[in-house]
């Protein structure tokens, strides 16, 4: 066995260890045709997103409760997919009570099908 | 053009398998539950199953008269109107939708064997085999939130199944027990797995 094998290089070792090799499969994942949608990829936005395309329309409250999660929290999240264009708002009132609620949209549920292909693609590509 | 598979392939590990697995799993628990009819009302339950235990007292073990039917008919009734306003209430105070795809499924899952019991219920009577509804009514019943739980939460098919054995118990059993039966189904079951659903599925 040569010196090189005995004593690997820094350099060597650190891309072999499992977070690295994790990273840059994720990294040449990110790249390509059917590169993974960040935005959605994200935990509850893949959850908001997911709900919306089981029911058509979900109040605030709704989303709230099935991914529970926190008002700011799901403010926040849920912004960032409005401002994608994948989820869509109306804000009604009922009685005085302010109702807010989202609904996926074209744009979102192709963002969905995307993310569901490119996973199922990383699953078979491991068997 | 490549694709993901032939470019992923030679250097995907485990791990990235296991979190594209873990993404799916999550994606389909999450529509699961989206896709769930959550206003079952567990208060209305309990109030559809107190109804039931008082409509017991009074009419007594099962017979081929008007009244026994009378007071059963007119306290499914009592039990309908009750478990919509209760619905609509859940509804109201969760800031729930009753209308769209969920509550249509749901609907329809639980409207069909509702019917079937109506039709029963008038071939019974004109055949003299009153005394014979508990099994059929227990049976319908079960079979209709049986089929609607299984677009609501957890508990709702379970109580269902609870009340299609108890429906083949009451055909088996003497007919003159079937007052007891219905005590047991409409009653204690509503009560209980009202109880069950107001604790855990917000009232």
């Amino acid at each position: 066995m040569g010196k090189a094998a005995r004593n690997p290089s820094p350099e060597r070792n650190r891309s072999t260890t499992p977070a690295n090799r994790l990273a840059a499969e994720q990294a040449a994942l990110d790249k390509g045709p059917l590169a993974l949608d960040r935005l959605i990829h994200e935990r509850l936005r893949l959850g908001i997103v997911s709900a919306l395309a089981a029911n058509e329309r979900l109040t605030f409250n709704e989303l709230k409760r099935l991914l529970q999660t926190t008002d700011g929290n799901l403010s926040v999240h849920a912004r960032k997919l409005e401002e994608a264009g994948y989820v869509a708002c109306d804000k009604t009132f009922a009685g005085r009570v302010p109702r807010t609620v989202y609904h996926l949209t074209p744009a979102g549920r192709r963002a969905l099908d995307k993310y569901l292909v490119h996973m199922e693609a990383i699953i078979h590509a491991m068997k | 053009m490549i694709s993901v598979t032939q470019m992923a392939q030679p250097s995907l590990s485990p791990r990235l398998h296991e979190h594209a697995a873990e993404n799916l799993q999550f994606i389909r628990d999450t529509m699961a539950r989206a896709a769930d009819f959550t206003a079952v009302p567990g208060l209305g339950g309990v109030l559809m199953g107190l109804l039931a235990f008082a409509a017991t007292f009074v009419a007594g073990p099962p017979s081929n008269t008007r009244a026994w039917l009378g007071i059963w008919l007119a306290t499914a009734g009592a039990a309908v109107v009750t478990g919509v306003i209760a619905i609509q209430r859940k509804a109201r105070r969760h800031n729930l939708p009753l209308s769209g795809p969920v509550v249509r499924r749901f609907a329809l899952a639980l409207v069909p064997a509702l019917g079937v019991a109506v039709v029963l219920t008038a071939v019974f009577v004109q055949y003299g085999l009153t005394a014979r509804l508990p099994g059929c009514w227990l049976l319908c019943y079960g079979a209709a939130v049986t089929s609607g739980g299984a677009f609501s939460v957890r508990p709702v098919p379970f109580m269902g199944v609870a009340f299609i054995a108890l429906g083949a118990l009451a055909f088996v059993a003497p007919a003159d027990w079937g007052h007891f039966f219905m005590a047991a189904g409409f009653g204690a079951l509503h009560i209980l797995f009202g109880i069950v659903i107001a604790r855990n599925y917000g009232g």
